[in-house]
């Protein structure tokens, strides 16, 4: 055992196990009046803030706080600043909305943040579709499958797209045409569809043919879609599940049924409205047309 | 006696070959199979055994051989756990790691237990175990009570630790974290624990010193504690008796409860007492002075106990739990902060007279510095527990930062000092192979804690910041994934600090290997169960 000078002055308990001893050293004063002071704080708290429970409830302290009150006074208070230009925005024609350049920013804002904690799951935190996934489309370019209007946007939100939950919801349903054509004329059709890309007339040859008899009525005759039935348009190179062979061939012979929730369910009007403004100022929005 | 043993070997493995074949998941099946082998092995081993003349063992002097085991298996289970760890902190910073070859075994979420697991159960339990035998029979004069029943304990909580590991890959869960393992399982460690208990208590009771030494009453407080958590918290009805699956008693807000008074009790008990049990004796050991103060060492221990066991609420603030709940959850934490500090002073002044130890002795450096960490773990994690504060860092890296810093710093290095300072002596070896090595392991160990928690602050705090932030007009500024985009570069630093800690694991293996092989023999007392006076 290794000794110190203060050892004979403070004296060990006497015990000793497998060679270790016990000084007698006294509880250090700080260490004490610490530990007293957090306790002294501690009988403090529990007067103030919720603490005791009781048998059908439980001490609700003397400041009357709660998480709940705390977090419902936080949100009332934002509801509150927000108020004026919340209901100015639910009653703004959203064709004029452009020329109201305070209300226009702040609707862009909110749309912001509620495309961040809504739509950014599928369409990607900078709106550009999903990483690595097809089916959510770019909605930074000017290809719009329902239209690229303002009035169309808000549409497509507070609707939806294929869903179950609002009667609303844009509609259509391309075929299976692995249930209709031949498996030649499937391929055929595929090397078609490919060629639009690069400019070819959509009409000619073979393909041309299975095109205006089974695709034309859709996606016109000039294959640049309609955006009234959320056809594609399928001249661009644009392709929303893949412009590979096979992903083509998968798409004609099982068709697609992209689905999008309602957003009218879940957001108030105020919100689809900004939601409708920012997406449509991320670059592809069209202009509404003057009557 | 032998013939009971061999039907007792031929039955389980019978009824583990049923259970294996009307399993009806993989994990269950692949249990019962592997059951039915350790069985089978033993009924073949007792079989050779049987009616042939007993060898006749010494069993004047300490019971060593599962110390000596738990010291191997603490070692090679550390380093599993770490290497897992490393792992799947590559796989947060590079998630292409969760290959599509091994979907559904090796993802990050198959794996995350299995990390957490085998570093606090597998390496804390065995050091713990291990260390706990060494000591309670140094300290009580006596050899371990029960004979075998030891060696029951280290191998029943080895097949704990593989049933648990496996079940977790092949998707057997509870999905209660640090409680993950599923019921069967949970019943074979009550039967290991109850022994642990018994042989634990046993040596206590046949004790030849007139007290208890400190170190013991920490990990008594630790087993005992330990069996009743883990028993509350298991409590679950089998949805079969031939599938892994269970359902919980404890429904909604009560099952989160529970869970948390059982999760931040696996910290208190399992992670602190239990520790600082190991901390009274190899640090006075090591240094070679007294403990510095008696009448701390009792008010601290008391405390300690007395207030841990109310803390847990605080992990469910902004929660379903009512409030008043977290505010004693809070309050208990709070209270907590100084008889936490008791066990730090109490080590770091035992040193007292011996501090030049720190510069010459690597093992003493260990010790302090864990209990350097012990002490900071146990400032950050009553601040952490407040509403506010919480309000911030909850859900957030900072919280793996506050909880490695006290597992690498305070677990870690404490455990590494033991198996320095036990290895030498249960082979009989003069000293480690290489002092140079345990100052390599302690550097690494240093600079990858360090690494690896001051990553966790810098992305935990950005992140509860990034989350709460809002623009003029109120509204949220980043979507979740732009804070998982901005901590990528924290991610691959955290990495970084988890190789080099386990760089310094692999360093001490080696040393660990080489003691034994090659360090020459002690030439001193031998092995007796000797009354210090």
């Amino acid at each position: 055992m290794t000794t110190h000078k203060d050892d004979k002055k403070v004296g060990t308990t006497g015990h000793n196990w497998d060679g270790i001893e016990e000084l007698n050293n006294p509880l250090p004063r700080w260490w004490l009046w610490t530990l007293y002071a957090t306790i002294a704080w501690g009988v403090v708290y529990v007067i103030l803030y919720p603490a005791w429970p009781l048998v059908n409830s439980a001490t609700g302290g003397v400041l009357g706080w709660s998480t709940r009150s705390e977090v419902a006074a936080e949100i009332a208070a934002v509801d509150a600043a927000q108020a004026g230009l919340r209901s100015e925005l639910e009653a703004t024609d959203l064709a004029v909305l452009a020329a109201n350049e305070p209300l226009h920013r702040f609707a862009v804002q909110a749309g912001a943040s509620l495309f961040a904690n809504n739509c950014a799951q599928c369409h990607g935190a900078g709106a550009a579709g999903a990483p690595g996934a097809k089916g959510y489309p770019n909605l930074l370019d000017d290809d719009w499958l329902w239209g690229g209007q303002i009035e169309e946007i808000a549409v497509t939100i507070r609707h939806g797209i294929r869903n179950e939950d609002d009667p609303d919801a844009r509609y259509s349903e391309m075929p299976a045409f692995g249930d209709i054509l031949e498996r030649a004329e499937i391929d055929t059709l595929v090397t078609h569809v490919q060629s639009l890309s690069d400019g070819a007339d959509p009409l000619a040859g073979e393909g041309g043919q299975l095109f205006a008899d089974n695709c034309a009525a859709c996606h016109g005759e000039d294959a640049k879609g309609n955006t009234d039935l959320g056809a594609p348009n399928l001249s661009d190179a644009i392709w929303l599940y893949g412009s590979d062979t096979e992903s083509v061939t998968t798409t004609i012979r099982n068709a697609r049924y992209g689905v999008m929730p309602a957003w009218g369910l879940m957001l108030d009007e105020a919100e689809v409205q900004a939601l409708a403004a920012y997406v449509h100022q991320l670059g592809g929005g069209e202009p509404t047309p003057v009557d | 006696m032998d013939y009971v043993k061999l039907t007792m070997f031929a039955v389980i493995a019978l009824l583990a070959a049923i259970a294996a074949n009307f399993g009806h998941d993989l994990a269950y099946s692949v249990h019962a199979i592997i059951i039915m082998l350790i069985a089978g092995g033993m009924f073949l081993w007792q079989l050779r055994q049987t009616d042939e003349e007993k060898p006749v063992f010494d069993t004047s002097g300490y019971m060593d051989g599962p110390v000596r085991y738990g010291v191997v298996a603490t070692a090679f289970w550390g380093v599993v756990g770490f290497l897992v760890g490393v792992f799947i902190a590559l796989q947060l910073a590079f998630p292409v790691l969760n290959f599509d070859w091994s979907e559904g075994y090796l993802n990050f979420g198959r794996l995350r237990p299995l990390h957490t697991s085998a570093v606090i159960f597998a390496f804390g339990g065995n050091a713990l175990i291990a260390t706990s035998f060494y000591v309670v029979q140094r300290t009580s004069a006596a050899r371990l009570w029960g004979g075998n029943l030891a060696w029951f304990v280290f191998w029943g909580y080895q097949l704990f630790i593989v049933l648990a590991a496996t079940g977790y890959l092949l998707g057997a869960t509870q999905s209660k974290e640090y409680a993950e393992p599923e019921w069967y399982i949970d019943i074979w460690l009550t039967l290991v624990w109850l022994a642990y208990l018994a042989v634990f208590m046993g040596t206590i009771v046949r004790r030849r010193e007139p007290h208890i030494y400190v170190a013991n009453w920490f990990y008594l407080a630790f087993i005992v504690t330990v069996a009743m958590l883990h028993v509350v918290n298991n409590i679950s009805i089998p949805v079969s008796i031939f599938g892994s699956k269970s359902v919980q008693v404890f429904a909604g807000v009560q099952d989160a409860m529970v869970q948390w008074w059982y999760g931040h009790n696996a910290v208190g008990f399992f992670l602190t007492a239990g520790f600082l049990g190991m901390m009274y004796y190899f640090v006075p050991k090591q240094a070679g002075r007294p403990i510095y103060s008696y009448k701390l060492s009792i008010i601290h221990f008391w405390a300690l106990i007395f207030l841990y066991i109310w803390a847990g609420p605080h992990h469910l603030h902004y929660t379903a739990l009512p409030d008043w709940a977290g505010t004693l959850g809070m309050v208990f934490s709070i209270v907590l902060w100084m008889p936490s500090w008791g066990g730090m002073i109490n080590g770091l002044m035992t040193l007292e007279g011996a501090w030049d130890k720190i510069r010459t002795d690597p093992i003493i450096r260990m010790f302090v510095a864990s209990l350097a960490f012990y002490g900071m773990s146990t400032f950050e994690g009553p601040m952490m527990s407040i509403r506010a504060v919480n309000s911030l860092s909850h859900y957030t890296d900072w919280t793996i930062g506050h909880v490695h810093s006290g597992a690498l710093g305070w677990n870690g290095l404490i455990t590494f000092g033991c198996l320095y300072f036990l290895t030498p002596k249960l082979w009989g070896r003069a000293q480690m192979y290489s002092v140079a090595a345990i100052n390599w392991h302690f550097w690494l160990a240093t600079i990858g804690i360090v690494l690896y928690a001051s990553s966790m602050w810098v992305t935990g705090i950005m992140e509860g910041l990034m989350w709460r932030e809002v623009d003029a007009n109120g509204f949220l500024v980043n979507s979740f994934a732009d804070t998982v985009a901005a901590k990528f570069p924290m991610y691959v630093v955290r990495a970084t600090g988890g190789i080099l800690y386990l760089a310094g694991g692999l360093i001490m293996v080696w040393n660990m290997w080489m003691t034994v092989r090659k360090s020459p023999v002690h030439q001193g007392a031998p092995n007796d169960a000797i009354p210090a006076e």
